[in-house]
């Protein structure tokens, strides 16, 4: 590894590998996350984001490979690595019968900030997530969404140069994760290095500079979010039906004239396949007609993530998360 | 700006190397200890093993049994009693840090702390510190409570110390041994069923409540060999109470305060190591 890439890359791996029983839940992983820059790990449930954050932050050990970040290797020198991050893990991170303050107090004297730095500092996160109300009260009485952003709050007590969220706009309404990506934003701007994991991948092309897609535990894709959906997206031909039984023939009747495989939507009831530019929509109602098919809406548009997504992810992967996902149901996928 | 504010770089202390790791210890160590006692001030429930249920052991025992129960080879029951008692306490005391961290273990805290530059042992060690303190808290309360129902200590003041010496060695082998169970456990409702079944019956087939002499063959023998015993004897011997243990009786009774000083030993030589492993696998795992 050449010393350029360790001193403008906040984070760096190589040929990480983490292996639980027989499953590996994350191979070959490479990654170099410019300094100050964003990136978006996505995937469906149980494709090794987790895994790689646990890695990366130090909290477990991987079978294969090494990383690097903030310049430090997080194997042998893990200390220096945790005196630069912050982490914000999936599952809530706080303690529940102490008060959100105490929680931000307790974190900074555990950095070992005195005791008056650290209660100021817990103040001034709690006013910049507008928490200074809920500030008191214990935080088992919070809502999701404040709990959420005291876990933020609570990986900013030593305004650390790197930080890693992992799903940390899951479970916030709309504005709630609006406020989140704005207050992102201040942080990146401010020089901080994020790595964020997601499952929507509209939060990836928001806030991501560079996204990697994970899918069984292997990277399938990386690149900017608009350099994959020019690589892998082009035109989409996407129908809506009336119910989720009409979604098989419609997908066969829209791959008869589209320009590849069709991908079911069981949430959103739509298909959607690749388009060419000799793809008419007429032919389309046309066969959706002779397949029995009662749509809603046919029409063309641009590549989404969600499309790149859709056509780099393995079928069986995607017939798991089309069905509300259980990490119980992968494990049968992957079987 | 407010917008700075988030991101403006803090002065961190740095993990120092050496001997000045130890004082992060102590200090990572009370931050954590002051974790727990800020959930007892939540839920002072947490609190009940160790102040009311042995009050109200107390004045059961020495109310309900104190009248009909007789000390074999002389003395009064309630001086007999104290002994026991105590000691079943602090037996029950592994509870309190067995269900508090398998807690904590279920939830993403432990990633939390696990992600700080803080010292690896202070999480354990904060456990451990806490519980303590709620033990010196179950003593005070038992010995009180003791002195009320006509308890008393007729040793020499050194003996004495001793005797509180050897209760708080107890006290660090239960509480070790419960934060084995905890992070070993799957769930806090594990950690109590386990120590249910494993404490309660070796509380009751021991010597804590009335002597072994009156026991069925096999139970007897279980009594006599069961460590509870040699500890409630001990404590009896270094107060000056009645022990009720004829000439004759097995040996870890008649040589109570070694027996109880090895028990505690080889619980810690054993649990310290297994917990510190099962502990590191399960938060790198
Ligand atoms: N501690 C563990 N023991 C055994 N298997 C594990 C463990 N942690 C993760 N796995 C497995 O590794 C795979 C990847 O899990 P991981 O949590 O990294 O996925 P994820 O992308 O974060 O999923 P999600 O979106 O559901 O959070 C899954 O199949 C999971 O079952
Ligand atoms: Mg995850």
């Amino acid at each position: 590894m050449n010393q350029g890439i360790q001193t403008s890359h906040a984070v760096v791996a190589e040929g990480l590998g983490k292996q639980y029983g027989e499953q590996w839940a994350l191979r070959d992983f490479q990654l170099a996350v410019p300094t100050g820059s964003v990136l978006g790990l996505l995937g469906h449930n149980g494709a090794g984001k987790t895994t790689a954050i646990r890695i990366l932050t130090t909290l477990v050990a991987p079978t294969t490979g090494t990383a690097k970040v903030a310049g430090h290797d997080v194997v042998a020198e893990p200390d220096r690595v945790r005196e630069q991050i912050g982490l914000t893990s999936q599952a809530a991170t706080v303690d529940g019968l102490m008060t959100g303050a105490a929680n931000l107090e307790m974190i900074g004297r555990l950095y070992h900030l005195p005791r008056k730095v650290a209660q100021a500092r817990a103040a001034e996160l709690l006013a910049e997530l507008r928490l200074e109300d809920a500030g008191d009260r214990l935080v088992k009485d919070y809502s999701g969404g404040m709990r959420r952003r005291l876990d933020l709050a609570a990986s900013l007590v030593a305004s650390p140069p790197v930080l890693f969220l992992d799903e940390p706009t899951t479970g916030l309404d709309p504005e709630s994760r609006n406020e989140l990506w704005d207050l992102l934003r201040q942080l990146v701007g401010g020089g901080t290095t994020l790595i964020l994991t997601t499952q929507y991948l509209e939060e990836a092309d928001q806030l991501a500079d560079d996204v990697v897609l994970l899918d069984h535990g292997k990277i399938v894709a990386t690149g900017s979010p608009e350099q994959l959906k020019a690589r892998y997206g082009g035109e989409r031909v996407v129908v809506t039906v009336a119910a989720d039984d009409e979604l098989g023939a419609a997908a066969e009747a829209l791959e008869k004239v589209a320009a590849g495989t069709a991908e079911i939507d069981r949430e959103g009831l739509f298909v959607a396949a690749p388009a060419s530019e000799s793809t008419r929509l007429i032919e389309v109602v046309r066969a959706l007609e002779e397949g029995g098919v009662d749509a809603h809406d046919v029409r063309r548009r641009e590549a989404t993530l969600d499309d790149v997504f859709f056509s780099l992810t393995s079928p069986r992967a995607r017939v798991a998360s089309t069905h509300a996902t259980k990490d119980s149901d992968r494990e049968e996928a992957t079987a | 700006m407010n917008a700075n504010a988030i991101s403006t770089p803090t002065a961190l202390p740095r993990v120092p190397a050496g001997p000045a790791r130890l004082r992060w210890l102590a200090v990572d160590a009370w931050v954590l200890a002051k974790r727990q006692f800020a959930h007892i001030r939540q839920i002072p429930e947490k609190l009940f093993d160790v102040t009311l249920q042995p009050l109200m052991f107390v004045l059961l025992f020495a109310f309900v049994f104190g009248g009909v129960i007789a000390v074999p080879g002389g003395g009064d029951y309630h001086e007999y009693l104290i002994g026991g008692i105590l000691v079943q306490t602090l037996a029950f005391g592994m509870m309190g840090p067995g269900v508090s961290i398998a807690t904590d273990l279920g939830e993403g805290i432990i990633d939390r702390f696990s992600s700080l530059p803080m010292s690896r042992p202070a999480y354990l060690i904060g456990h451990l510190t806490a519980e303590f303190c709620a033990t010196v808290l179950a003593v005070t309360i038992m010995v009180i409570s003791g002195l009320i129902v006509g308890w008393g200590i007729s040793s020499t003041p050194l003996e004495a110390l001793a005797c509180f010496g050897l209760l708080f060695l107890i006290a660090i082998a239960m509480i070790w041994l419960g934060t084995l169970v905890g992070v070993l456990a799957r769930s806090p409702d594990g950690v109590q069923g386990i120590a249910f079944v494993a404490v309660f019956p070796l509380t009751f087939v021991a010597n804590t409540f009335v002597p072994v002499g009156g026991l069925p063959d096999g139970l007897r023998q279980v009594a006599e060999y069961n460590p509870i015993s040699a500890w409630a004897a001990a404590v009896r011997t270094l107060f000056g109470n009645p022990t009720a243990i004829p000439s004759g009786s097995a040996w870890p009774l008649e040589h109570s305060v070694i027996a109880s000083v090895a028990w505690c030993v080889a619980i810690l030589a054993i649990v310290v190591p297994l917990t510190v492993r099962a502990y590191r696998r399960r938060t790198t795992g």
